[in-house]
């Protein structure tokens, strides 16, 4: 059992969450996620660990209320107790030196973009930063971001804050203004993640991306999280979810994440009408 | 010989109708009462030769347990069976009896006569002992000095065998499992119908409370390191299983409705898909649905789909019935259960439809050539035999490779070609002082009852070595 330390709503439908998990904390390193279990009867979720403190045995979870277990996790309070937290899982980000990073990030994907771009800048990296969102308060961690940013740049799709466009107009601004970009990192919704690698492509940057498949045990014995890279079938919680964004099968992820779209309808009406809220 | 006038046939068990079984969850075979396993067990001849132990991957004193229920001395009889096995309710239900014990049964070598019903007969006792646990005498627990501490990684039945028996000799033992619930294949993979979970679950009970502690939630190689354990135990044995489904890797494995067996097993069996919405895990079910491969794993797949509403359930397999690994009962109760037949098929192709779901499977039809490297004739496609069966589910249950999780966070363990840890046969040491490994992971896929054997030799090893440095 693992309790919930802090929890708040940073958005609508955003919450962020400091879990006492000791050896997750001890272990975790950029790039990794958990899979957690709200109770008894829950599915195994995986969420990206947003931050930790080795010291406390904590770690941090943010996450967007999408389906039922998503929903319960948003009703847990402070002292109540995750049923299962399990990992460190996948492989860690390959943070070095590379110089000039380019740093994308959109919706609660910014939540896992983040301990990467901490440690790409403890690392002594440029560290350039573009957050996308609709408008300006979905957009999240803007302060902590730029605490590890040499730059942040937000684009709005209403342009309440910064460039008003996405995150790609912000990718082609900075080449056009003659930056350098060694490696970029993009972690947000599937769609974001494909646009940014393709305008990737065309400025020639690598570029990481982090997949989010549907996944049951997380570490490699289903394969129910396969997706395509490169033409080679590759398990995202184990071989990933990080891949190299020019070498992965978009059409084909996107397929799959839509794979339970009417019974994760069925189970969210169920609970939403259990608690009051249908 | 007097004993030639014993029944010919085992007694019959009562089991579950199959057009009602196909339709639920409950266990297919319901058990013997006392007076149908006495008159079972009067069909053992106590042979000396006793051919049945030899059988036996962790040799039960089979003729022993038997003439204890035949006097109807049940606990004596459970005695008997837990001190050679601590799963004994699980390995009367999930044994390969036919090709172990019972294979070698004297009784089963004469004309026209069926082998005693040893599988049946230790299930029976073992639900007795079950339901009257006050007469099972409370294991003797070495509380004050313990002869040193190991280290168990994965709580499948090899894991828990080597555990039970550490603790039996007076060791402590911890055992870290990956997944939220110990048990391993006995939990995620082997469905409700065959292995009800209580009986799991009362069996895992059983062995902690010999004084095994459990710590779920735990990847070795992720959420503790291999030198962290070395650090903190005198021993460790490892006995992760096999672990990493394969794929055909034809066209179209990643259509949605193609399962890995691993998969859709362990969404029905773990994470209680039957049980939706109850339960949070979905599954898919559609109305026809194809299984690739003939093991027992393909049966419980193909079953399962039947038991979740499915029209129709097709195994398809390249080669035939003759070479089919999965056991005999469990290809019965399929055939019983209305499982539809395709032998010598190979899908090379999965076709799907505009939303990416899978329609149809294409298939070659094949022929069987010289013997290959496993002594089975080698199938060969049939030129020009392309056809196509529509399905919109489709399970691949064609074996695992080994889970590098744990594999590649120890590289100072030694591998064999095919990927598995290299560890003596005899004693399960691997290559690293003080690490044993066995079950599955050595292995490769096997059975239940061989991960328990590889389990009894380990700790036998286990004990000897810690022995050993003390007293140097």
């Amino acid at each position: 059992m693992f309790e919930i330390l802090e929890k708040k709503q940073i958005v609508p439908k955003e919450y962020d969450m400091w879990v006492k998990a000791p050896r997750v904390a001890s272990h975790v390193k950029p790039g990794q996620f958990v899979v957690v279990r709200t109770d008894e009867k829950g599915e195994r979720i995986p969420l990206t660990v947003a931050d930790f403190n080795r010291e406390d045995g904590r770690i941090r979870l943010i996450f967007q209320t999408v389906g039922k277990s998503t929903y319960e996790m948003s009703k847990m309070n402070v002292g109540d107790f995750l049923a299962d937290v399990v990992g460190p899982l996948g492989t860690p980000s390959e943070v070095k030196k590379h110089g000039t990073v380019l740093m994308i990030g959109g919706g609660v994907g910014i939540a896992a973009l983040f301990p990467v771009l901490k440690e790409l800048k403890k690392l002594g990296n440029k560290v350039i930063t573009i957050l996308g969102g609709r408008t300006s308060d979905l957009v999240i961690m803007k302060d902590e971001c730029a605490e590890y940013s040499d730059e942040l740049i937000i684009t709005t799709d209403d342009g309440t804050a910064g460039i008003k466009g996405v995150v790609t107009d912000g990718m082609k601004m900075l080449v056009e203004r003659g930056e350098h970009v060694d490696y970029a990192w993009a972690i947000g919704p599937t769609i974001m993640m494909k646009f940014a690698a393709l305008t990737a492509k065309d400025l020639n940057i690598p570029i990481w991306v982090s997949l989010n498949p549907i996944m049951v045990d997380g570490t490699g014995m289903c394969g129910a999280c396969r997706v395509t890279v490169n033409g080679n079938i590759k398990f995202a919680c184990v071989d990933g979810p990080e891949f190299d964004g020019h070498d992965v099968a978009w059409s084909e992820l996107m397929t799959r994440l839509k794979q339970y779209k009417d019974q994760e309808k069925i189970s969210l009406e169920k609970y939403l009408t259990e608690v009051g809220e249908m | 010989m007097m004993a030639l006038n014993i029944p010919k046939n085992k007694t019959p068990i009562a089991e579950q109708e199959p057009e009602i079984r196909n339709h639920n969850f409950k266990e297919v075979v319901l058990g013997y009462t006392l007076e149908e396993a006495i008159t079972e067990s009067n069909r053992c001849l106590q042979c000396l030769t006793h051919p049945c132990v030899a059988g036996c991957p962790v040799s039960i004193d089979i003729p022993g347990f038997i003439l204890s229920l035949r006097k109807n001395d049940l606990g004596e009889s459970i005695k008997i069976l837990k001190s050679y096995n601590n799963l004994p309710a699980v390995c009367g239900r999930v044994c390969p009896q036919e090709s172990q014990c019972e294979g070698k049964c004297t009784v089963g070598l004469m004309k026209d006569h069926e082998p005693v019903a040893i599988g049946k007969l230790e299930r029976f006792v073992a639900d007795w002992a079950a339901s009257h646990e006050e007469i099972e005498e409370s294991p003797q627990l070495v509380e004050s000095e313990t002869k040193g501490k190991v280290a168990v990684i994965g709580a499948g039945p090899s894991g828990l065998t080597v555990a039970a028996d550490l603790a039996k000799r007076g060791y402590k033992v911890k055992i870290f499992e990956a997944l939220h619930e110990p048990g391993g294949v006995l939990i995620y993979g082997i469905p409700e119908f065959r292995l009800p979970k209580t009986i799991v679950k009362r069996e895992i009970r059983a062995i902690e409370e010999l004084g095994v502690e459990l710590e779920k939630d735990v990847v070795v190689g992720k959420t503790l390191t291999p030198e962290e354990l070395k650090d903190e135990y005198d021993a460790i044995y490892i006995g992760t299983g096999a672990g990493t489904p394969r794929f055909m890797n034809i066209p179209g494995t990643n259509l949605n409705g193609v399962y890995s067996a691993s998969e859709f097993l362990t969404r029905i069996n773990l994470m209680h898909a039957y049980e939706f919405p109850k339960y949070d895990t979905p599954i898919r079910i559609g109305k026809r649905v194809v299984v690739v491969g003939a093991g027992n794993v393909a049966m419980d797949g193909s079953r399962s789909a039947l038991r979740l509403g499915a029209e129709k359930s097709m195994i398809i397999y390249r080669r035939s019935e003759k070479e089919m690994p999965a056991r005999i009962e469990e290809y019965h109760h399929a055939m019983e259960e209305g499982i539809e037949f395709h032998w010598l098929t190979n899908p090379i192709e999965y076709i799907g439809d505009e939303n990416g779901n899978v329609k149809s499977v294409r298939c070659l039809k094949m022929e069987l050539g010289e013997p290959d490297a496993s002594g089975r004739r080698r199938p060969v496609p049939i030129e020009g035999s392309e056809f196509t069966i529509e399905a919109d589910t489709v399970i691949e249950a064609i074996g695992q490779t080994s889970n590098k999780v744990l594999l590649s966070a120890f590289p100072e363990l030694k591998l064999n070609k095919r990927g598995y840890i290299e560890a003596n046969s005899e004693t399960s040491a691997t290559s690293v002082e003080g690490v044993y490994a066995g079950g599955d992971i050595v292995t490769g896929a096997a059975t239940v009852i061989l991960a328990m054997g590889a389990g009894k030799k380990s700790a036998q090893a286990i004990d000897e070595y810690l022995g050993s440095k003390k007293k140097a």
